[in-house]
């Protein structure tokens, strides 16, 4: 502790000590007022400048990594938008191969089917021919003015032959009538097969038609892509934190099974590793054998979905040619149903070995075994080996989250960095100007400390000026203000 | 292909470096006297009892060992068990089995003894632990901690107990102890001073076996 009494010209008069103290620190700061007001403001000019510079490279560096970010993401928009317009070109053209290749030939059937089908229609709606040339004749006939019987038994067997001949025609005319109706009969299913065949190749062309319009969407992203598009630089940065959060999720899902995994085969590798050996303090080497082979279910489920091209994280696997990559994947598949063979194998000694310590728990505790149900108990265990078999296969999958995760977390990732990095930066320019207004606070706080020598000093000044100063003083102070 | 060889190659490294490592520092080893003298024959029902719980309680690796304190207790003739537990679970489990049925074979067969050499025991125990070069080691005394020593057998001798647990167990009153009370505590006092001076690391005294069974191999 500190003496104050030491600092004391008078122990007994404290006051007077103090007051004595006091008047030496005011001489002794009045002195070196000049040189501390010098390093106040050197400091501050130090400190604001600095800061204003950091400041600067932060924006600088910001920009330039923005600039990165947007190549980067601009970049792989693209590739992920040419790989889209690829698969679409290929289902149009899968359709027009499939489906649409024997269309014209469909088509000139169908046309020469319809214009058929038109004749048929048109000759049943043929109407019952006109009365015959010797219509007229009659017609001379009944003008006659001399009645007699000559006449009207000639019109008689005229009227009958024409009743006999009109009779005839109509039966003709039903006959042919009714065998036109047949056909037409006959023709249904052929109706109903081409409205069938014109549903389909209108669903067809319906769905030629949805493709086309994606492939106007995607190529529209894509100019977008390559104009450099504001607009949709940030359609793809918010699609990067959607993938991100969406990857996280199923990331943690797949978490959760490998720790169920973990949990599956950690006590029965201590069986083949040792229970009691440790790798570090607090690390078991069963509990490390355990994560490794999980690890490596993982590598391998990686390398399958590699080499089937579903994911590309390694271009030299996607690099590859068919044969190498073919037999890549075979092997890949082969190491993982081995892997998933040896996990639930353990699946079934975890069983085994829960089981015999329950007994033994059960023998040390002088309890009688409980009555076991052949099929019940065994539940469990076909459960642990079967999804110890399929675990595995499952974690395969984690590559597909995995590598959107890894894609969308730089573009995330970059943005969040040119974010921090200029609120550093205004931070830092704002601490600047305050530090360059503190120079001034702090020579004004430092005169407070003197201020009964500045104002002896002021008082003497205007002793020595006379009067003239004391008449300028107003107009100085006045003038100082304005500026 | 190339990732899966590497990960494969440090796993292989990492077990190799695990077989390596010292791992006798995590295991516990676990010496149990009991007091075979006097009426203290009778209490071998609860003695099991703790034998079986320390059974279920210890893992592979770990050591245990059962001997009774008789009129002179250095000699290894007085282990009436002992085992160190194999690093696989299911062999470990055969041994605890086999272990469980030599203790209930004693208990059938004891035979109370004329003194109680527990300092005897507490040097024997600390030789066979240090020979495990267990981790934790701890020493269990099922006793009244009344030592009677016969003539000639000399025990007034400062011992070495560094960094060992001592847990007496089931330290029952005799009637003197009804009659004056301090008795008991200065027994257990005078223990505590003795086990705390030879170097022990931590002094238990567990009487409810029914509760606080626990307490015999959990470090505070």
């Amino acid at each position: 502790m500190t003496n104050w009494n030491s600092w004391l010209f008078w122990p007994d008069h404290v006051a007077l000590s103090v007051l004595v103290l006091a008047l030496m620190a005011m001489v002794f700061l009045y002195a070196a007022r000049k040189p501390m007001h010098g390093i106040i403001h050197s400091t501050c000019t130090l400190m604001s400048h600095s800061m204003r510079f950091v400041s600067r490279w932060l924006f600088l560096a910001a920009d330039n990594m923005r600039l990165r970010n947007q190549s980067v993401l601009l970049a792989h928009g693209q590739e992920s938008e040419a790989v889209i317009i690829e698969r679409e070109f290929e289902r149009v053209g899968n359709i027009l191969r499939k489906d649409m290749q024997e269309f014209p030939a469909l088509q000139r059937k169908m046309l020469e089917e319809a214009t058929r089908m038109e004749d048929e229609y048109r000759k049943c709606g043929v109407v019952p021919p006109p009365p015959p040339e010797w219509v007229t004749a009659l017609e001379s006939v009944a003008q006659i003015k001399s009645g007699g019987d000559i006449p009207r038994k000639l019109l008689e067997d005229i009227g009958k032959s024409i009743q006999k001949i009109h009779d005839k025609t109509i039966a003709e005319f039903r006959r042919s009538y009714e065998e036109r109706h047949k056909i037409l009969n006959a023709m249904q299913p052929s109706w109903r097969t081409v409205e069938k065949l014109m549903g389909e190749m209108d669903k067809k062309m319906v769905t030629l038609q949805t493709n086309a319009k994606q492939i106007d969407v995607h190529i529209g992203k894509f100019e977008g892509i390559r104009a450099k598009d504001t607009k949709t630089e940030h359609a793809l940065t918010m699609s990067s934190f959607v993938h991100l959060a969406i990857s996280s999720l199923v990331m943690v899902i797949a978490l959760g099974g490998a720790f169920i995994n973990y949990k599956l085969i950690a006590l029965p590798m201590s069986e083949m590793v040792g229970a009691s050996d440790y790798l570090m303090s607090n690390l078991k080497t069963s509990d490390v054998a355990a994560l490794v082979i999980i690890l490596m279910e993982a590598s391998m489920g990686l390398f399958l979905l590699e080499s089937l091209r579903i994911t590309q994280l390694f271009p030299r696997i996607a690099s590859m040619d068919d044969r190498m990559r073919r037999r890549l994947m075979i092997a890949s598949l082969v190491f993982l149903t081995i892997l998933a063979a040896i996990e639930s194998s353990l699946a079934l000694m975890r069983d085994m070995l829960v089981a015999d310590k329950a007994s033994l728990m059960r023998d040390l505790a002088s309890i009688a075994p409980a009555p076991s149900d052949g099929v019940l108990t065994s539940i469990p265990m076909i459960g642990q080996m079967v999804m110890g078999f399929v675990l595995p296969f499952a974690l395969a999958f984690v590559a597909i989250p995995f590598e959107s995760l890894v894609h969308s977390m730089r573009t995330v990732v970059g943005v969040c960095l040119v974010q921090g990095m200029r609120g550093l930066g205004v931070m830092l320019r704002f601490l600047g100007l305050l530090f360059k207004r503190l120079a001034k606070v702090f020579e004004m706080a430092y005169d407070v400390t003197i201020v009964v020598p500045l104002m002896v000093e002021r008082w003497v000044l205007t002793m020595r000026a006379g009067p003239s100063v004391e008449m300028e003083e107003p107009a100085l102070s006045k003038q100082r203000r304005a500026a | 292909m190339k990732k899966s060889l590497a990960i494969l190659a440090l796993s292989l490294g990492m077990v190799s470096l695990g077989a390596c490592s010292d791992n006798r520092m995590h295991s516990h080893g676990v010496y149990m006297l009991v007091d075979t003298s006097g009426t203290y024959a009778r209490e071998m029902g609860k003695a099991a009892k703790i034998v079986n719980y320390l059974l279920a309680t210890l893992n592979p690796g770990d050591s245990l060992a059962v001997a009774k304190v008789e009129s002179r207790s250095f000699t290894e003739k007085d282990i009436v068990a002992k085992v160190t537990f194999d690093k696989r679970p299911s062999q470990a489990t055969s041994q605890k089995r086999v272990f469980k049925d030599k203790i209930q074979t004693f208990a059938k067969e004891i035979k109370g003894s004329a003194y109680t050499d527990i300092t005897g025991g507490l040097i024997q125990g600390a030789e066979y632990l240090n020979e495990t070069k267990s981790g934790i080691k701890t020493i269990v005394i099922f006793s009244d901690m009344q030592e009677e020593l016969g003539k000639g057998t000399i025990r007034d001798f400062p011992i070495s107990l560094d960094g060992f647990r001592v847990v007496a167990l089931n330290v029952t009153k005799l009637g003197t102890d009804n009659a004056d009370p301090r008795l008991y505590l200065d027994r257990l006092a005078r223990w505590e001073a003795r086990v705390r001076k030879a170097g022990a690391s931590e002094w238990v005294v567990v009487n409810d076996l029914e509760h606080n069974l626990e307490s015999i191999l959990t470090t505070r």
